[in-house]
């Protein structure tokens, strides 16, 4: 039994594998076509990250709201409750962040971290209301929490422009935070900041809280089959909306990190779609909180390729799109490769009745 | 709030309502014909955002609207047809398969956009067309309504037949029927010889078309350009429309004037005395104030009708 798992587990990554491939192999054909300069450019893409130790800490960077977001998004998923309100609670927990640099004097160890608390906190509020109109009137998850990220960012561009505008700054922004409130850097050379840590160790957390307690058990359990969990005397509603909970506060929590770490005022003038990019990180790791770094790390390496291929070359960073695409659906696909699961299910299966034979 | 009551009192108001409709009714209708059938399309914006492009790509290259108009249609079915593709043969949760068709509409029109035009977000260079308008003529003629109702451009018209079209093909064709019929119930569908999956194909192309529809509109009509993310989530919109409609082409376009109503009134954020931010914010309250009013208007239907179920299957024991 176990080596069965076994196997299908390494299938499982095999399968993963193949979709990243072939997803790059479009990319590769599109770039070879459309480009004139196509050799430059897919070298540009592929090993432009690790070309030079800046670029690289740039990936590192982008990696901090993406675990954040990812593991946000893989907990409230893990509820089967499609709740996309991740890309607002990150919005309202940047600001709510900046909210208390800006307007607040605090001593300097103790000023981040009440900013990131109340991000967190603001982004727990705000998810778990797709959650109550769904669990009260039955009203879907996925359509009001897309319109609620709307009304989050009007309702924070109103907050921004009444109580945080600077006048001084000739842009929409908040004023300079205080030197106080940010996040300190801890790789020379880069702007990685202390979020990383912050992250790895909110991986590791998440994975324990999902794993190895009950909460986690209960959140997967209703996941699964919400009328199972039901029968078996689980509390549905509360385990649903502390799920929601705990994504918005890991999304919020994400969004101060990546405010007080990299900027020095807010300035965002739309939804910065790191609540979507989770749902990808999310996908990757098949909703796992320890498989997260390595979709976090995919991703952001991809951006930053096309990012630096864009710079260099004739070929748009918008191909990373259509690379995403093609990645989710083969990962998400039943049956990609289901022809080969199948055989090595029967196999197993084979193997196990034949030592059941012998055994006898 | 006197000047919200001088603006709804024009002729002009009541026109942007009809015309900010026209792209939500068309993807709405979409949404109304796949969810008949029981298969969920959020891909809507994707689609749209695909044939927006189409449209002002083909329109500049053969120096003709209605072959743009041609191809945002296919390229809508197509859109359509690999949700249903993905969804149906793949086995990948529909919810994620148009995920991830959305996101690659979102980069891969600004990319193709690029290889095409060298154009970078918007088609500055592409010298497309915009499909006509109609009965301009006419707008003097009747007081009020006449520049109300006319001289919108010719796919608004498309539109409001098409409420009355769809509600012929789902109530009155045997098409229709079956497309219902597999919605309500996939496994009776299924034995009495329908087949489920080829329906359901189906439905999604048909809701593709009419997204293209959708798309041909906002870019060849609405404006005449390309932009990145031009739909702004209207996709998005149309499905609460459709939620908020039930199941009816009626209701639907009702709720769809309804969103438009509300958009269009943001659109006149200047002029009322309210921070611009909460009159943007309308369109959105509006849908999840009528999702819950829908939902909740349907669990109650339910839990009714069970609970006359109970009483007549008590009665009928006790008459025994």
């Amino acid at each position: 039994m176990i080596k069965k798992l076994d196997r299908l587990r390494k299938f499982e990554l095999l399968r993963t594998l193949a979709a990243v491939g072939l997803a790059l192999a479009i990319a590769f054909i599109l770039i070879l076509t459309t480009s004139e300069q196509p050799i430059e450019a897919i070298r540009a893409f592929a090993l432009g990250p690790i070309s030079k130790f800046r670029y690289f800490g740039n990936v590192i960077e982008l990696m901090i709201p993406l675990l954040f977001t990812g593991l946000a998004v893989s907990v409230m998923f893990s509820a089967n409750q499609f709740n996309l309100i991740s890309e607002g609670a990150f919005f309202v927990g940047a600001l709510g962040s900046s909210w208390i640099a800006t307007n607040f004097l605090l001593p300097a160890g103790v000023h981040p971290v009440v900013g990131i608390l109340v991000a967190g906190l603001i982004g727990a509020v705000v998810a778990t209301i797709p959650a109550i109109l769904k669990l009260k009137w039955n009203a879907d998850v996925l359509v009001s929490s897309l319109m609620l990220n709307y009304i989050l960012m009007f309702l924070g561009f109103y907050f921004l422009n009444y109580h945080l505008r600077d006048p001084q700054a000739g842009d929409m922004a908040s004023f300079k935070f205080p030197d106080s409130a940010k996040l300190m850097r801890i790789l020379p050379g880069t702007r990685v900041h202390i979020g990383l840590i912050l992250a790895i160790l909110a991986v590791v957390l998440v994975y324990l809280f999902m794993f190895k307690t009950r909460w986690g058990y209960e959140i997967r359990m209703v996941g699964k089959n919400e009328n199972f969990a039901r029968y078996s005397g689980m509390n549905v509603f509360r385990v649903i909306i502390v799920s929601q909970m705990v994504g918005g506060f890991l999304a919020g929590l994400g969004g101060g990190i990546e405010m007080l770490g990299m900027y020095t005022r807010f300035k965002y003038k739309t939804l910065p779609g790191f609540g979507w990019d989770g749902v990808i990180v999310a996908i990757l790791a098949k909703n796992n909180p320890a498989l997260v770094p390595v979709g976090a790390f995919f991703l952001a390496y991809l951006r930053i390729g096309a990012d630096i291929m864009s710079r260099s070359t004739d070929v748009s960073s918008q191909l990373v799109g259509i690379i995403q695409g093609v990645v989710i659906i083969l990962v998400a696909a039943e049956h990609f490769m289901s022809k080969r699961k199948n055989r090595i299910i029967y196999e197993e299966s084979m193997a196990d009745l034949s030592a059941a034979k012998e055994a006898k | 709030m006197s000047s919200i009551i001088d603006i709804i009192g024009t002729s002009e108001f009541w026109y942007s309502v009809i015309r900010v409709t026209t792209p939500i009714l068309f993807a709405a209708l979409g949404a109304l014909i796949s969810d008949s059938a029981g298969v969920i399309n959020i891909a809507l914006e994707g689609s749209m955002l695909w044939s927006a492009f189409a449209g002002v790509v083909f329109s500049a290259w053969f120096d003709s609207a209605w072959i743009g108009l041609l191809a945002a249609i296919i390229i809508g079915a197509l859109v359509g047809l690999m949700l249903a593709y993905f969804a149906l043969n793949l086995k990948t949760d529909i919810i994620l398969s148009a995920i991830a068709l959305n996101l690659m509409a979102a980069g891969g029109t600004v990319f193709l956009l690029f290889v095409v035009s060298n154009d970078r977000g918007i088609s500055s260079s592409l010298d497309s067309r915009v499909l006509p308008k109609l009965f301009t003529g006419l707008a003097d003629k009747v007081p009020f309504i006449g520049p109300v109702i006319f001289g919108h451009n010719v796919l608004t018209y498309v539109a409001f037949i098409l409420v009355f079209a769809t509600w012929f093909f789902m109530f009155k064709t045997p098409m229709g029927l079956r497309l219902r019929a597999v919605g309500e119930n996939f496994h009776a569908a299924e034995s009495v010889g329908i087949s489920v999956k080829k329906i359901q194909y189906q439905a999604l192309v048909l809701s593709g078309i009419m997204a293209g529809l959708g798309g041909a509109f906002m870019s060849m009509g609405y404006v005449s350009w390309f932009s990145q993310n031009m739909t702004a989530g209207r996709g998005f919109i149309a499905l609460a429309a459709k939620a908020m409609g039930g199941v009816s082409p009626i209701g639907t376009m009702i709720a769809s004037l309804f969103f438009g109503f509300a958009s269009a009134l943001a659109n006149y954020e200047a002029e009322i005395s309210v921070p611009a931010e909460f009159v943007k914010m309308i369109p959105y309250i509006f849908t999840i104030v009528g999702l819950v009013v829908y939902a909740s208007k349907k669990q109650s239907d339910v839990k009714r009708a069970r609970q006359k179920q109970a009483e007549a299957a008590t009665a009928s024991k006790g008459g025994k």
